[in-house]
């Protein structure tokens, strides 16, 4: 398992180029901070109020009043600035942030994602998922290819809720990588050890492979 | 100039009946006006509806006002850190309104500043379109939110002056400039009042005039909910 997480976090990392301003979504996202290059420079925004996220703190040096969206005690990078939400979404929403990269329940072959409610369970709540989605200049998603039942979670319609309609412009599996365009979606690069075979057995989404297709 | 100190927290919130709306700072225990909600909790005012990204955990923050059950109904973005939430969700007592967090967030900074509605992409396509007019701009849909006024803001700041010029520090800022201009009254309790003047024109985030009711509370306990850490090298 955490092996299928670090080959996923390890391909997401390559989306990040140096000099962009990114939002790294709770939960798996957050793991691919560690793995940006010490020569990059990049800026971090979480959309509690902070452009400039560091490492978290050293014990002892933990400070209440600086937390990220995930609510963890982190610190501020040399050259962050802080702002109140209004700030920080106006940012968001107005195409300011180069690059969102969050986790998924579902794709579609149209590019909608699913990622905030199964119906029956407890809602919680969508946080900032739809804004980083409808705002952000480019949307990448990762998530495992199949549920744990083995069931595809690249589908032809998402059948959760939507938290947007037609906003992914990558997905990132632990199988494949797959860009939506105009024409639909296409599969641009296969993991190592993975066939096409096995990345159109594992997905219930039509999308046609990229004649570029990148297959290690 | 009207003396904006007042020296009880239970005088501050005396007015605030049962039924009021109420906006509220802070991002999860963050930035939360920790003792105006135990004034609150005192108070026993019920009904109340509020405005507030999260609502805090089980023993904290408005968590406190919601084991209470002085909540009627809450309009939040995130709000899944509290198991009483849960219960008294799924038997029917508490209403939910599940809003984006940036579209809550304008939401209320247009209600301060008087604006009553917005177009806006996020949502489109989901349920939270559902109902709501939409408006094409440049081919692109957008739908209409509505700006928010709350009957009270209640605000934590780190300091003020005598005035009610608010400073925040940190990440602890978050929501609360856009809740204070949002209040018919706004309630800011601060760690520090220092004296008009001390503070720099310059560095204010939100400027006096929003604020109404200024009080400095004792002991901030600024509970961490996630505390993480990383080995000193």
């Amino acid at each position: 398992m955490e092996d299928v997480r670090q080959l996923i976090v390890r391909r997401a990392v390559k989306e990040i180029k140096d000099g962009m301003n990114v939002n790294l979504g709770i939960g798996m996202p957050t793991l691919i901070a560690n793995e940006i290059p010490a020569d990059f420079h990049v800026m971090l925004q979480s959309e509690n109020g902070l452009l400039g996220i560091g490492p978290f703190p050293v014990e002892g040096e933990e400070d209440p009043d600086l937390i990220n969206a995930g609510k963890e005690t982190i610190t501020e990078v040399p050259g962050s600035s802080f702002f109140d939400s209004a700030e920080s979404f106006a940012m968001i929403r107005g195409g300011h942030i180069d690059l969102a990269i969050l986790g998924g329940m579902e794709v579609s072959e149209t590019g909608d994602l699913a990622n905030w409610m199964i119906p029956g369970k407890m809602v919680k709540g969508m946080g900032g998922a739809m804004d980083l989605v409808s705002g952000a200049k480019r949307v990448v998603v990762i998530m495992e290819h199949v549920n744990k039942h083995g069931e595809s979670k690249v589908k032809k319609s998402c059948d959760l809720p939507l938290t947007g309609q037609g906003v992914v412009h990558r997905l990132i599996t632990d199988l494949a990588v797959f860009d939506f365009t105009p024409d639909g979606m296409v599969l641009i690069e296969t993991h190592p050890g993975v066939s096409v075979d096995k990345v159109k057995e594992s997905t219930e989404a039509s999308f046609r492979v990229s004649s570029d297709l990148i297959s290690q | 100039m009207a003396d904006k100190i007042m020296d009880s927290f239970a005088d501050a919130v005396a007015d605030i009946k049962d039924g009021a709306t109420l906006i509220v700072g802070g991002f999860g225990l963050c930035g939360i006006p920790e003792k105006l909600i135990f004034a609150l909790r005192d108070s026993g005012v019920k009904d109340l509806t509020i405005v507030s990204n999260n609502c805090g955990v089980d023993d904290w923050g408005l968590g406190i006002l919601l084991a209470n059950r002085q909540i009627k109904k809450m309009i939040s973005s995130y709000v899944g850190e509290n198991k009483i939430f849960e219960q008294q969700f799924l038997s029917g007592e508490l209403e939910v309104d599940l809003v984006p967090q940036g579209t809550l967030a304008e939401r209320i900074r247009a209600g301060g500043a008087g604006i009553p509605g917005f177009y806006t992409a996020t949502g489109v396509g989901t349920a939270i379109a559902e109902g709501k007019e939409v408006k094409m701009f440049n081919g692109k849909p957008y739908i209409l939110e509505e700006g928010i006024v709350g009957d009270f803001a209640l605000v934590k700041a780190w300091k003020a002056d005598e005035y009610g010029n608010l400073v925040y520090r940190k990440t602890a800022r978050n929501f609360n400039p856009l809740v204070a201009t949002a209040g018919k009254v706004t309630i800011a309790e601060v760690e520090e009042i220092v004296k008009q003047g001390e503070l720099s024109p310059d560095q204010i985030h939100t400027p006096g005039i929003y604020v109404q009711r200024l009080l400095q509370g004792q002991d901030y306990e600024k509970r961490i909910e996630r505390r993480t850490v990383r080995k000193a090298n």
